[in-house]
């Protein structure tokens, strides 16, 4: 066995040391890390910093790995010198570790500008998990942090800080935005989005020093001018971390000096990495390093095949909900390059492309990098683009997205940062039976690093693996990237009370059938009916109150509490029923009366005519509660469930919820009015009522779970209120109660409502007090539409002659 | 091509932006939309199962079918990622002195994703 020292212990390190474990298994493995943490995905840094991601979740290789792979990993441990005659590594803790090669893959590190005053407290840099856990804890609600950098890790830095509720401003050197990627037209398209985020942007500014006794209270820069600072986060750069390789007096200039075999002037000694110059580059982007450590493991598993031959610069990434991508030169001044630009200011879209000779040379996409792979494929392919120049800018048409992936040739490749072909992954999720995104990942790497192919990924899963689970934790939709719970965050952070609002700031601004809804009722329910309702964002029968029917009428349900229902009441349902020629009157399995078939003009009279309230059928929101006669009337009654129901119903009414809630209240355990089966039921016992919740008897069946036993019909009310309360604020849109239940479980839901402290139970009885406030009667729109044409018909100006359809 | 007959159909406010409105003129029945900087019609009546499409959600240049979801491009009229290929009439319009015009003779049905092409193009 020879032994293999790896001083590093970072993403490219253990890339190629998994690469070598493919090869060869003669390697006695040490990898020292200065981090005490296992290897991490230094990419997801700013996710864990936006609260998105858990530090566990950025794992790549947990301590099983190390153990299973017989490799021994000092954590905590720094190479302090290498003696190249002894071929022995001499660490901080004293230890001298024997080797027969090792490799340096020592990363980089934060680059500090001389800038005075930048050891002062609460001056950070952002390159470690230590540094973002730092972070998170001094970053609060109001704290004006000042990200020193408008560069790719600035500005992901700086949209974490932000999402943790700091004011945020970005001070850049020069006077573009990320102006390594971006050319001056891209850069202000970006800058534009990042301001209209609320972030500050000041550029060109020199920062000079950092101002404060001890601890940042300001910068001044070089101007004079000074603004103030709690949090100074210093993000200019980074530089590769090469003193251990001067000492061993190895060749070092920018970076530690490697062939195409990536060995350093020492045959005995490979660099990979950011520590690494290459033919005089060097590296910040992780697809090149993964081909790095692909070419090292060849040479040093003494199968020499792969040359690396350096790299084309191209980075995707997503800053703040916009996307960029930029890859090859972007130098317009090239002689011989002509360039091709598309702008859509109102959409935040710019694309340019630099092409020379036919063949594209670079291009720059900011808001839409869809097209990313075609030009990739174009760069590296240097395809003759003779024949296509007039469709440069735009995609083919529209394809089947399962389409795409199915088309791609076995040997095309997924992942580029990891190298994976989709033959590969598909082999991979045969062999092993691979059933989740998650599982994937790990099998094969394919989007373990920057993650841009995920969306390919779980295509391939779902078209070859025969019983692919989604995950779980989604997202509300493409058009908006983030969790119910992120949004909900976001929404209260940054307090943002239209649907409008919300998609221009995190998502593609148009937005669509999914979010649109979703929004609408996340604003309604966490500014308790206090948002700015935008009724283009609803569902048409929350536009008009009543539910669509398959041929565009509307049946009209009016609310009849508790089911019960009055002579006079029946007499207006008959008469409206045959005013209107309602084509059927239907008793409804809620113990209410429906008219179908009624046109969408004729709704405000219909609803003038029946003089009821509305009954909520046609949305997300409260149906009904379901009653038996209880001790009115029955031998059986031990409770008055009549008059709860309708309590609890005239209580609840006109709320909106994310999908929508059935209750039922029954006299006794007969349970005639199935309250077992429904969202929330209050069933009477004698001297008692159990409040059950998560029943359903639709399209799932289950029983509801016993919320509480208590003594009053008020403590039963009062129970049905508080969950009623915790489902609005915590279940997703259409996520219904049974769904509910079952994926917090009953005892968390117990201990968050009826068991919570009183205090927690206090906020959410006002929080439905307030909600309860701001709600009304939606059929009242009959007198005070929000549009003079929201149930008229539009009568046409100009003259009606019949027309032809070409 | 038949000479244009601009019709004026209705005053521009009363169309909330991004929502839609029927409106029967000439012995059809249009879906009129209000897209913020521009309106666009077409033809009121989905070909899966006729829904009303001025009753739909719009995303962007789409408007999302009230019954069933598919999918339609306001400018050419396709349908996206539907089942099968399928495509409504669209009418041109345009905005004078606050009033939306439509060209009741320019209705167009696209017969394929080609003429779609070319129609944008």
């Amino acid at each position: 066995m020879k032994k293999l020292v790896v001083v590093g212990n970072g993403m490219a390190g253990v890339a190629c040391v998994e690469q070598i474990l493919k090869r060869s298994r003669d390697f006695e493995i040490t990898i020292f890390g200065e981090e005490t943490h296992v290897n991490y995905n230094r990419i997801l840094l700013s996710s864990v910093l936006a609260g998105e991601k858990s530090a566990d979740d950025i794992v790549l290789n947990r301590v099983e790995w190390y153990r299973d792979n017989g490799i021994r990993a000092r954590l905590g441990v720094r190479v302090e010198q290498i003696d190249r005659q002894r071929r022995v590594a001499i660490a901080d803790d004293g230890a001298a570790e024997p080797f027969d090669q090792l490799i340096l893959a020592t990363g980089s590190s934060a680059f500090l500008p001389p800038i005075q005053g930048v050891n002062k407290e609460n001056v950070h840099v952002f390159r470690t998990l230590d540094d973002t856990r730092e972070l998170i804890a001094k970053a609060c609600e109001g704290t004006r942090a000042v990200v020193i950098g408008g560069g790719l890790l600035g500005l992901e830095a700086a949209r974490g800080l932000q999402l943790r509720g700091c004011e945020v401003t970005v001070v850049h050197l020069m006077e573009t935005l990320m102006e390594r990627q971006l050319d001056p037209a891209g850069g202000a398209f970006l800058k534009r989005k990042i301001e209209s985020l609320g972030i500050r942007v000041l550029m060109p500014r020199q920062t000079q020093a950092i101002l404060g006794n001890g601890r940042v209270h300001g910068l001044r820069f070089a101007s004079g001018e000074e603004i103030e600072a709690d949090l100074v986060v210093v993000a200019a750069g980074i530089k590769p971390n090469v003193e251990l390789a001067k000492r061993a007096g190895l060749e070092v200039r920018r970076g530690i000096v490697v062939n195409d075999y990536m060995e350093t002037s020492d045959p005995a000694i490979y660099a990979v990495g950011e520590c690494t110059e290459h033919r005089g580059q060097i590296f910040g982007l992780v697809a090149p390093l993964m081909e790095q450590g692909k070419v090292l493991a060849d040479a040093i598993a003494g199968q020499r095949g792969l040359l690396f031959e350096g790299a084309q610069p191209a980075a995707k990434l997503k800053i703040m909900g916009v996307e960029i991508f930029s890859a090859g030169s972007i130098d317009e001044a090239e002689p011989g390059v002509e360039v091709v630009r598309y702008e859509d200011p109102a959409e935040g879209v710019y694309k340019k492309l630099l092409v020379k000779n036919n063949r594209l040379r670079g291009v720059i996409l900011v808001g839409d990098a869809s097209d990313e792979r075609r030009y990739t494929q174009w760069l590296r392919e240097e395809t003759d683009l003779a024949q296509s120049r007039r469709h440069l800018l735009f995609p083919p048409p529209e394809k089947d997205a399962g389409l795409e992936v199915a088309q791609m040739p076995d040997k095309e490749v997924i992942c580029g940062c990891n190298g994976v072909t989709k033959g590969e992954i598909i082999q991979a999720i045969h062999e092993h039976g691979i059933k989740t995104f998650d599982d994937l990942k790990q099998r094969t790497r394919a989007s373990s690093s920057c993650g841009s192919c995920k969306g390919l990924c779980q295509q391939l899963l779902r078209a070859v693996a025969p019983d692919f689970q989604e995950e779980t934790r989604t997202t509300l939709c493409s058009c908006l990237p983030f969790s119910y719970e992120q949004l909900r965050q976001i929404v209260r952070g940054q307090r943002l009370k239209s649907v409008q609002e919300v998609l221009n700031v995190y998502g593609n601004r148009k937005g669509c059938e999914v979010c649109k809804p979703a929004l609408s009722y996340m604003l309604d329910m966490i500014w308790c009916g206090e948002h700015d309702e935008d009724r283009s964002a609803r569902f048409i029968n929350d536009r008009v109150h009543a539910n669509i029917q398959k041929d565009g009428t509307f049946s009209v349900v009016p609310r009849m509490r508790g089911g019960v229902t009055s002579p006079e009441e029946l007499r207006r349902i008959a008469d409206v029923a045959e005013k209107y020629k309602v084509r059927m009157v239907k008793v409804t399995g809620s113990q209410r009366i429906d008219l179908l078939g009624i046109k969408k003009a004729d709704l405000p009279r219909v609803w003038a005519d029946l003089g009821m309230p509305s009954g909520q059928a046609y949305t997300k929101g409260v149906r009904m509660v379901k009653t038996c006669v209880g001790t009115e009337f029955c031998r059986f009654g031990v409770q008055d469930s009549t008059a709860a129901g309708i309590e609890l119903e005239r209580r609840l009414e006109n709320l909106f919820t994310p999908h929508k809630v059935k209750m039922g209240a029954v006299g006794c355990p007969r349970n005639c009015a199935e309250a077992t089966v429904k969202d929330i039921g209050m069933v009477g016992q004698d001297g008692s009522w159990q409040v059950v919740v998560g029943g359903a008897a639709g399209k799932s069946v289950r029983k509801a779970d016993l919320l509480i036993t208590v003594e009053t019909t008020e403590e039963a009310l009062d129970a049905c209120e508080l969950f009623f309360q915790y489902y609005r604020e915590n279940a997703n849109y259409l996520e219904r109660t049974y769904d509910f239940v079952e994926r917090l479980g009953i005892e968390a839901i117990r201990k968050e409502t009826v068991y919570a402290p009183e205090a927690q139970k206090n906020a959410l009885r006002e929080r439905l007090r307030r909600s309860k406030g701001m709600a009304k009667d939606a059929w009242l729109e009959r007198d005070a539409p929000v549009h003079p044409t929201q149930f008229a018909a539009i009568e046409v100006l100009g003259q009606d002659r019949p027309v032809e359809v070409q | 091509m038949p000479e244009a007959n601009w019709t004026p159909i209705t005053r521009v406010e009363n169309i909330p932006p991004l929502e839609g409105r029927a409106v029967q003129t000439g012995g059809i029945e249009l879906a009129l939309f209000n897209l913020g900087d521009r309106f666009a019609a077409i033809e009121n009546a989905c070909p899966h199962r006729g829904g009303p499409l001025c009753d739909g959600i719009v995303s962007g240049a789409i408007v999302v079918c009230p019954l069933h979801g598919w999918r339609f491009d306001l400018a050419t009229g396709m349908a996206a990622r539907a089942p099968q290929p399928a495509c409504v009439a669209t009418f041109p319009a345009r905005v004078e002195n606050g009033i939306v015009f439509v060209d009741l003779k320019g209705g167009r049905r696209m017969a394929s994703e080609q003429d779609a092409l070319e129609g944008a193009a």
